[in-house]
């Protein structure tokens, strides 16, 4: 049977050996974090101060709003600083600075059982937890998980697809905590009340589809699906549509589909709330890139700078661009003294040689940007649009839609900054919207 | 930390959007994958038409390179010629003449496609036609004792008639075999004749992912149905299609000038119906027109229709249940 998938798409090379053959290991323990305040929603307000101890999971910072998750001191020792940092997002935050003690100190916590948790007990765990996405755009998920009146959902997908190029971090935890995250997802299917799961994984990880298999072997309503190996196959949109054949509607969310996604590192973020009562102050993170001697990926405490993250990958070759997240979406970042917050998937590294931009040219129009894109957009021509301030025909052209996922900028042999552009025209023509209103 | 040397100073990384990874890919290599998808009908034609031909050729190309880097010198522009934009055109439009044709003839289209019908518009990517059909047409029109009538014979230094041109009744001779059409032992402009040479050259382009295959298929097949159903003598359903498809410039036009990217459709469907056009257009100029080929001018009229067609077959975007205006 062919394996499902979704139209357009690319296929960049997987880049995964170096990392997703090796284990995780855990990183040894910062002596100083940076937690920054923003991580998903809005940003919250410091409960502690210059001077305070803390220990590690005692919540450091909340926030009244609905669409906020609150963030815990991952280490314990003394708070040094409260002020604003770069983040690797692109931002500025405000960030608490912790000294750390070496002593390691948590709070008290009770770990509990799935089965003695009501579905609004599961909903408290997350929030309280600071559970946010953790592929990349944080969003609450005690947010995600509370749909609209009138709305539900049928299915929970867990995204186990890990279609960025590079990245292994989902694949590690799918084979190394495959019964950990098999029961993230029953309380997914619990606070919920979806009567089915899928786990979706494209068909490359075998281990990783294997390890997960055997884990929900005895799940009557869990079901996973290999995918076909083809980026962006972990977009929520195409996810969603290659389990379910169904289509998130434009300006919609995945609940409209009836659809709940959670990222993986989420769903064994929520399991290990359940289990040990400890709220989300660490995640795996794939170090990789040729300028290491030793990239892997890397249990981490939240606010651990990258820079120590390099040394500890062994940093021994020029470095032309370093990326939070993978070669397709990550961000470039102008400093590695950034902390790695609850989105950080993975910290990557281009060689001066591999990060070269080759200069544009202009369009050939040779439609390889129109058959790639996942979204069926006109990529080209609304490049056009964008780069002439066409707003009114680049909105007719959806380009609000687009997910910038890169699939037509990677293909472009004019090397045309298409992603650049249409987020731009994406941005404005959302605006005019806001306006308009 | 002494590893911290192998990062660059503050200011000093490199900061572009994402993707931070690109195919390998580049608008060069594509056009030199037609250059080398043409060479089997480069060799052919030498072959059956001699040195001459290859001499054609060469001036072709070269006017046509050397136009454009003039051109662009003149315009304050970057000199582009190494991507081989300008050699396919050169190349397309050398095809396009007989073997016999006078080599200023071949300067003069040359010249005319890159820098009237090409650089005018904004060079690669900007023209809204062909630019060696469109040169093509001009010389058609401008010198037809050239281009039109007796054609150079393979093997032989007499001339004769085409065999689409035998086909219609509007020349004498004796039609050639299918072998020999098949092989390109015809008369004809130097780089139609061989329909092996160019189904191997578009073949290989296929394959590369260069050039989508619905184009010379919607093309190809809709000449081969239309000319079967109307095209005999003895009423309809009694024509002969493999005839239409080997003779004449149908393998060339459709493998490598109705591909051509900046003239065509972006979208899938929409090649599809475009080369239907081209199809359609081709057999109503060979079976009722006043020519005896058709190629060329379907292509062209193709190429005017194309921001329509696009229009017409935008896909449906994702999410969106309705066709967009």
């Amino acid at each position: 049977m062919a394996l499902k998938t979704f139209l357009g798409g690319v296929h960049p090379a997987p880049s995964k050996g170096r990392t997703g053959d090796r284990p995780i290991v855990t990183a040894p323990l910062p002596q100083k974090v940076v937690i920054p305040l923003a991580q998903g929603g809005a940003p919250c307000e410091p409960v502690v101060k210059v001077g305070d101890m803390v220990q590690a999971g005692q919540k450091i910072g909340d926030s009244q709003a609905f669409v906020s998750a609150p963030v815990h001191a991952s280490i314990s020792g003394k708070v040094t600083a409260i002020e604003s940092v770069l983040c690797p997002t692109g931002r500025t935050s405000l960030a608490v600075v912790i000294e750390g003690d070496g002593s390691d100190t948590w709070i008290d916590s009770q770990g509990r059982s799935l089965d003695d948790l009501s579905p609004a007990d599961i909903k408290s765990i997350v929030r309280e937890a600071g559970l946010v996405g953790m592929g990349g755009a944080m969003f609450p998920t005690h947010v995600k998980i509370s749909p609209p009146p009138g709305k539900s959902f049928d299915a929970v997908i867990i995204n186990g697809a890990e279609c960025e190029p590079y990245l292994t971090c989902d694949q590690r935890l799918m084979m190394e905590e495959a019964d950990t995250i098999i029961l993230g997802l029953k309380a997914w299917l619990k606070v919920t009340g979806a009567p089915k799961g899928y786990i979706g994984i494209e068909d490359n990880k075998k281990e990783a589809i294997a390890a997960i298999k055997a884990a929900a072997a005895n799940e009557d309503n869990i079901e996973v699906v290999p995918l076909l190996t083809k980026y962006p196959q972990g977009s929520e949109k195409q996810l969603i549509f290659a389990i379910l054949g169904r289509e998130v509607p434009s300006g919609g969310l995945p609940v409209d589909a009836g659809a709940l996604v959670q990222n993986i590192g989420t769903t064994y973020a929520l399991a290990q709330a359940i289990i040990t009562g400890k709220p989300l102050v660490e995640r795996v993170v794939t170090v990789t890139g040729t300028p290491l001697k030793n990239p892997q990926n890397v249990k981490v405490r939240i606010g651990t700078l990258f820079s120590d993250l390099l040394s500890y990958c062994k940093l021994e070759g020029k470095v032309g661009k370093l990326i939070n997240g993978g070669p397709m979406m990550g961000i470039a970042q102008t400093s590695a003294e950034v902390p790695v917050m609850k989105g950080t998937s993975g910290i990557l590294l281009l060689s001066p040689e591999e990060a070269r931009v080759l200069p544009e040219r202009p369009c050939i129009r040779c439609g390889r940007c129109v058959e790639a894109c996942p979204i069926r957009l006109i990529p080209t021509l609304l490049d056009q649009y964008c780069r002439h301030e066409m707003w009114e025909q680049a909105e007719q052209g959806h380009v609000a839609d687009c997910i910038e996922c890169g699939s037509c900028a990677y293909v472009c042999p004019s090397k045309r900054h298409l992603v650049a552009s249409l987020r731009l025209g994406k941005a404005e023509v959302l605006a005019r919207r806001r306006r308009n209103k | 930390m002494a590893d911290k040397n192998f990062l660059p100073n503050q200011g000093e990384l490199l900061v572009s959007s994402s993707p931070h990874i690109r195919a390998k890919e580049t608008v060069d290599w594509l056009m030199w994958q037609v250059v080398i998808a043409l060479l089997p009908a480069v060799v052919i034609s030498v072959y059956f038409f001699g040195f001459r031909s290859l001499f054609i050729m060469m001036v072709g190309v070269a006017s046509a390179v050397i136009t454009e880097a003039i051109v662009q010198k003149a315009l304050g522009k970057a000199i582009t010629i190494s991507d081989g934009s300008a050699v396919v055109t050169g190349l397309l439009l050398a095809f396009n003449v007989p073997a016999t044709a006078p080599w200023w003839l071949v300067v003069i289209g040359s010249v005319f496609a890159i820098a009237v019908v090409k650089q005018t518009f904004g060079g690669l990517g900007y023209n809204f036609i062909n630019p060696a059909l469109t040169a093509r047409a001009f010389l058609l029109a401008a010198w037809p004792q050239y281009l039109a009538g007796n054609f150079p014979l393979p093997l032989d230094s007499i001339t004769g008639a085409t065999p689409l041109a035998i086909l219609k009744g509007t020349a004498a001779g004796t039609l050639p075999s299918y072998m020999d059409l098949f092989l390109g032992n015809v008369g004809g402009v130097l780089g139609e004749t061989s329909a092996l040479a160019l189904l191997v050259g578009g073949l290989y382009l296929i394959w590369q992912k260069v050039i989508d295959w619905r184009t010379p298929a919607a093309f190809i097949g809709t000449v081969a149905v239309l000319t079967w159903v109307f095209g005999g003598r003895g009423g309809l359903f009694t024509g002969d299609p493999l005839y239409h498809i080997l003779a004449g410039g149908l393998m060339l036009g459709a493998f490598f000038m109705a591909t051509d990217y900046v003239t065509s459709p972006v979208t899938p469907k929409g090649r599809l119906i475009f080369g239907v056009g081209c199809g359609v257009i081709t057999v109503l100029i060979r079976l009722w027109g006043g020519y005896p080929e058709g190629v060329s001018y379907s292509i062209l009229l193709m190429n005017l229709l194309v921001p329509f067609i696009e229009r017409w077959t935008a896909p449906r975007v994702y999410g969106v249940q309705t066709v967009r205006a």
